[in-house]
């Protein structure tokens, strides 16, 4: 028999990621035979401070997505409904709240925390999902609360904020019942910053055409840079995955074997659907070759001085994508357009993620009067198929791609 | 040279034939229960009709949601485009089309040489929509046929305030029970969906002349609660039923 081919398309430092994740998610079960302490964090909170205090972080919605990868949402969310959760409620609060009583999922529910941090840059519904948890685990929470910088950071808003900061480490100290190590933050905040840097250089690998990576792949090797911000572990894999994409662009191996059209995806993605989304695109010859949401964790690198990180951090932590003005979220927008030099954008109206999704007809609009190009709006939820209906969306997106065809 | 489109939409299926860039015929039958049953027989009905041999047909198209199931078309295409270029080649002065079928409604906008300039499609909602016309005229009695007629006649115009097709039944039932005449509440049942229908072609900023497509366009009182919705004249298409197949073979001239 013939031997198969190598799949060239295929990224190999997938299968070290994978790795990676196992042993960080097996650490966090075995926290407590090590004694080790663990802390719930929301995806935007300041993580590097739990780093520097050899705490090891959990991520709720990182859960919630391999809860949507695995197609286990449905099943999850519909048992939060039936303990009396809105189907309104976002589903990775409704996924993580029922996992914590069934101790249900892909990994059997989370490790029990020891505190819980909850950062609000992200959104408000964190607020009440976090309350629920720390009354459930009866553990201590603190929320960083960061305002919303419709128009600028303030002066307000960062006396505000940093305040907050300082209570977060008293926070800690009081939790750990030990001292901060200052030395050791030092240290995790240029890890945090270098992790950042090579993550935007990875993304920004996909401005060559071909593309070396889609969104898809992003979505996939996010996992780190949100988990294991502040760490070598991120560090070094990062290093390896832009030498391989680097490799990639010189060699000009695609992810799309035939990429013709270039796209730009807004907003979390349909984890249950990643593979039918990926290969719907492909068929059409279309490479989603950046995203919004994957950008948000570099997208604060303007705003940290890796030389003062706690002092920086306030800034960074409030001046997220989700926490800044609609014109500002456009522009951030436009200039992503500019940059992959796209021929659509897609957007994602996430039943789930009302910040994410709240504004996008404003964004939408600006995108089709400033870079007149086609804007889609595909509604669904990032981990309940019960929003998504597959036919829908299929004949959207063919109309879609037909548009984009007839122009170029 | 000959070429067909075929349209398999929810309720109906569709088929037209073109000849030298003119129609040379059309032809509808009910979809049932098998979407590539229902294309092979709304094709050959029309080939007969049309005296035509199906070795004459140089390319097919097929479209509408069971678009995938016509397994001896050349290519699928979306409804979206057929129905532009459907419009266009009807006629060319078309600007905006309104396209009101069994489960989907869509606003589209084209450009002056008939090309998509933008589509808005309704969300996951039967509201606006031909099935939520479908399940009114069940509740109240009436042909689907006859329900524009009966709008027509309407003095007074119910109010219907829910947006949920399931919610407006209830709310209908109610209305009957309270003796609400029935022409009138028929009448608030178009003013209801061509609210929900009004959204897509602001949404895509529709430009004038524009043209009704798809089954509901039969529907004169559609046209007219659409009309008084948007402020600007509404035309029922030439063939509006068919103007998806139409459009498909047009497209299946251009392989």
């Amino acid at each position: 028999m013939p031997e198969k081919p190598p799949d060239t398309h295929k990224i190999k430092s997938a299968k070290k990621m994978r790795d990676i994740m196992t042993t960080y998610y097996l650490d966090a079960m075995t926290a407590e035979q090590n004694n080790k302490q663990i802390a719930w964090i929301t995806s935007g909170g300041p993580v590097e401070p739990l780093v520097a205090m050899d705490i090891i972080p959990v991520y709720p919605e990182n859960h919630g997505a391999m809860i949507g990868a695995s197609k286990m949402g449905e099943d999850l969310c519909s048992k939060a409904e039936d303990m009396g959760y809105s189907s309104d409620l976002c589903s990775y609060a409704r996924a993580d709240i029922s996992c914590s009583i069934v101790k249900g999922g892909p990994i059997g529910g989370l490790p029990k925390p020891d505190m819980l941090i909850c950062c609000n840059n992200i959104c408000g519904t964190v607020l009440k999902w976090y309350e629920v948890q720390a009354r459930l685990y009866k553990v201590p929470l603190f929320i960083l609360d960061t305002p919303v910088c419709h128009t600028q950071y303030s002066p307000e808003i960062a006396r505000y904020v940093q305040a907050q900061v300082d209570e977060y480490i008293s926070f800690l100290e009081k939790v750990t019942k030990r001292k901060f190590n200052y030395d050791k933050m030092n240290k995790v905040g240029k890890l945090a910053v270098q992790a950042q840097k090579l993550w935007k250089k990875i993304l920004n690998t996909t401005a060559n055409k071909p593309s070396p990576m889609s969104c898809f792949d992003a979505f996939f090797f996010l996992a780190l840079i949100v988990t294991l911000r502040g760490t070598q572990t991120a560090v070094d894999f990062y290093k390896e995955l832009l030498k391989e994409m680097e490799q990639r662009v010189k060699e000009g191996i695609s992810v799309v074997p035939n990429e013709k059209y270039r796209l730009l995806w807004d907003n979390l993605p349909l984890w249950y659907q990643l593979k039918w989304l990926s290969n719907k695109f492909s068929d059409h010859n279309a490479c989603l070759v950046a995203d919004t949401y994957t950008t948000a964790w570099c997208s604060a690198l303007n705003y940290t001085d890796e030389n003062d990180f706690i002092g920086s951090m306030a800034q960074a932590y409030t001046m997220i994508y989700l926490n800044i003005g609609i014109e500002q979220m456009a522009d951030q927008v436009l200039e992503m357009i500019k940059f992959y030099d796209v021929n659509g954008f897609i957007m994602h109206s996430n039943r789930s993620c009302k910040p994410y999704s709240f504004g996008q007809m404003d964004i939408m609009k600006i995108v089709q009067e400033k870079a007149n190009i086609p804007v889609l709006m595909i509604e669904a939820d990032m981990v309940d198929p019960r929003s998504f209906s597959q036919s829908q969306v299929e004949t959207r997106i063919d109309a879609f791609m037909e548009i984009i065809k007839q122009k170029n | 040279m000959i070429y067909a489109g075929i349209d398999i939409g929810s309720n109906t299926a569709k088929a037209a034939l073109i000849k030298n860039d003119q129609l040379l015929g059309t032809h509808v039958i009910s979809t049932g229960y098998n979407p590539l049953k229902a294309g092979i027989k709304v094709f050959n009905s029309l080939l007969k009709k049309t005296e035509t041999s199906k070795t004459d047909i140089t390319a097919i198209v097929s479209t509408g949601y069971g678009r995938a199931s016509i397994t001896f078309a050349d290519k699928t295409m979306t409804e979206i485009i057929c129905h532009g270029v459907g419009a266009h080649f009807m006629n060319s002065e078309v600007k905006g089309v309104i396209d009101v079928g069994g489960q989907d409604s869509k606003a589209i906008l084209l450009d002056k040489n008939g090309n998509i300039e933008n589509f808005a499609m309704n969300d996951k909602c039967a509201a606006g929509t031909g099935r939520f016309l479908e399940v009114m005229a069940n509740a109240l009695e009436v042909n689907l046929e006859q329900l524009g007629d009966f709008a027509l006649k309407a003095d007074n115009p119910s109010k219907i305030s829910s947006i949920c097709t399931v919610f407006a039944e209830s709310e209908v039932i109610s209305m009957i029970a309270a003796q609400h005449k029935r022409e009138n509440i028929i009448a608030g049942i178009h003013e209801s969906a061509a609210a929900r229908i009004a959204i897509l072609a602001a949404k895509v900023k529709i430009k004038e002349p524009v043209i009704m497509t798809g089954g509901v366009a039969k529907n004169k009182a559609m046209i007219s609660a659409l009309e008084k919705r948007l402020g600007f004249q509404i035309t029922a298409g030439k063939l509006p039923q068919e103007n998806g197949a139409i459009g498909a073979a047009v497209m299946a001239s251009r392989l």
